[in-house]
């Protein structure tokens, strides 16, 4: 079992609350996902040439300013850091791959967590009221988010096997389910060099959804050819630089709902982590269908 | 047994409120388990609540119950005697279990409305979601809007109205439960097929929709029932049907 979450708000002003309306969200999907939680939030996006980093380091007392020094000196003069406890977010006008290579062989012990224009990810083990509280998601602005709370069934419970996993830039998906197939299709895609993290089954599904994409396949092809692939149950939520993305297995194993007004799209994997969100009780409420493609735009 | 509330409920003219926004739902099913009867309640309602989960679940005594708002999973579960009226959208699992009694769902019930069921009216005003009504023993389920995929599956006895449209595989390995289906059917499952309404039909079917608040013509509907062919083990089947 895990919970679900996500919200996109349409009016300009909402994006200074949108960590405060999605708190009660994420905490309402502690019984469904206890041992840990993460969220990806977009925020607006960064100057033209730059690019920004979410990292993550599990040692505690980990000196960030001795890190920081030292991408100042690797990736650039005006390389910047925000750290919040065990995340920090970097943001540089050096290329993804020239990072990505630097922390690889400088900071083996600082892992990558997401890269983008508008993506800050956080991710750890804890209930989703102590994650939240670790990172301050109630005052996360941004235009949209998705969060995810992890009740661990099939790997283990640790920071790099909690949700979301991301795939290129500016792109992310939280899963509530199980995939029976996660071991073929990292068969299928280690030989065409497609690195994996950890052995998490939500993270073969990214990966195959990396790998289409990379191949040139728009979303909704990218989806429909999961569903072909990816055999067993599954309620995928996905981010991407200005869209949420929803999708149910077949069967509809997996619950959703989403509520939607004129000032928000919300989404939970029960109606209530939306409970308490504004004005709910006019908002058109309704459980998504089975294998179809829901998009909503920021 | 002595009342297990810490506050008891303020009882007026057999009626009671609870509000889940004060109250953990634990105290309100104990009350409505052990203390209903000697409070002489006749008449309860929930507040505020939110989706939680199981809410108003086996009760045993003659009591209307209406819940204020959306339900989560396992509303009215295992109901006996008490009718039960959700004012909003159910979860998973509506009336799932019950053996007697009434529940009314005014918004949609999620997936596996009235699973399992021995007896009873559920009436689900909008739609309901896939397998609803999954090996149903003996319930009455009447749908106002449409079902989805795998509704009935398994189902023994008991009957299944839509007044909507069907998805697919209805009625996949049907026993001796009947489904009337005014709209679309998407398609059948195996062993289930579509056959005549008879006189009898639409008498059955004019007395569940007279119950459930539905102004349909019997006649609009068709009849879908079990072919039998499964229920004997065909060794030249091969495993195909």
């Amino acid at each position: 079992m895990c919970g679900i979450v996500g919200l996109l708000v349409k009016k300009p002003e909402l994006r200074e609350r949108l960590g405060e309306l999605m708190m009660p969200m994420l905490l309402g999907m502690t019984e469904r996902g206890p041992d840990s939680a993460g969220l990806a939030v977009f925020t607006a996006p960064v100057a033209e040439d730059w690019l920004k980093f979410s990292v993550y380091c599990a040692k505690s007392g980990f000196d960030w300013i001795v890190f920081e020094d030292a991408a100042r000196h690797a990736l650039g003069k005006d390389t910047r850091m925000s750290v919040q406890a065990n995340h920090a977010i970097v943001e540089s006008t050096a290329p993804a791959e020239q990072v990505k290579d630097w922390l690889k062989q400088a900071w083996p012990q600082v892992h990558l967590l997401s890269v983008g224009q508008r993506i800050d990810l956080y991710k750890d083990t804890g209930t989703p009221g102590e994650v939240a509280a670790r990172y301050d998601f109630a005052h996360l602005k941004g235009t949209h988010l998705v969060g995810h709370t992890r009740m661990a069934t099939e790997s283990a419970v640790t920071p790099a096997h909690a949700h979301p996993f991301t795939a290129g830039e500016d792109w992310c998906l939280v899963h509530n389910g199980s995939l029976s197939n996660p071991y073929s299709i990292r068969r299928k895609l280690e030989p065409l060099g497609i690195e994996f993290d950890t052995d998490n089954d939500t993270e073969a599904a990214c990966r195959y959804f990396e790998w289409r994409m990379r191949e040139g396949d728009d979303l909704p092809t990218t989806i429909h050819k999961g569903f072909e692939e990816l055999d067993g149950f599954f309620t995928f939520l996905m981010g991407t630089r200005d869209e949420l993305a929803l999708v149910r297995d077949a069967f509809a194993c997996k619950p959703a709902v989403v509520a939607e007004n004129d000032q928000y799209v919300a989404i939970a994997s029960e109606f209530r982590s939306l409970a308490k969100l504004p004005d709910i009780k006019n908002a058109k409420i309704f459980e998504p269908a089975p294998e179809e493609i829901y998009v909503w735009r920021a | 047994m002595a009342g297990v509330m810490e506050r008891a409920p303020q009882v007026r003219g057999g009626k009671v409120v609870f509000d889940l926004a004060e109250l953990p739902l634990r105290e309100v099913n104990q009350f409505l388990h052990q203390d209903l009867r000697a409070a002489g309640v006749k008449e309860v309602r929930v507040l505020n609540p939110d989706g939680a989960h199981s809410i108003a679940v086996g009760l045993d005594a003659p009591v209307h119950v209406d819940i204020e708002g959306h339900a989560g999973y396992y509303a009215a579960g295992m109901n006996q005697h008490a009718s039960v009226t959700v004012h909003g959208n159910a979860g998973p699992g509506v009336a799932e279990g019950m053996t007697a009694g009434e529940v009314r769902v005014k918004g949609y019930a999620s997936v596996s409305a009235g699973a399992a069921a021995h007896g009873g009216l559920l009436v689900i005003d909008g739609d309901a979601g896939l397998r609803c009504g999954i090996s149903m023993k003996g319930i009455d389920i009447v749908v106002g809007g449409s079902v989805g995929d795998f509704s009935a599956f398994m189902a023994q006895a008991g009957t299944l109205v839509v007044c909507g449209d069907a998805g697919d595989a209805l009625g996949d390995s049907l026993y001796e439960a009947v489904i009337y289906v005014r709209g679309k059917i998407a398609s059948l499952g195996a062993d289930a097929k579509v056959e005549p309404m008879t006189e009898e039909d639409c008498v059955r079917l004019g007395a569940l929709l007279k119950k459930a608040g539905f102004a349909h013509d019997p006649k609009s509907f068709k009849r879908v029932s079990s072919a039998r062919t499964l229920y004997h083990w065909n060794a030249d089947a091969n495993q195909e049907y």
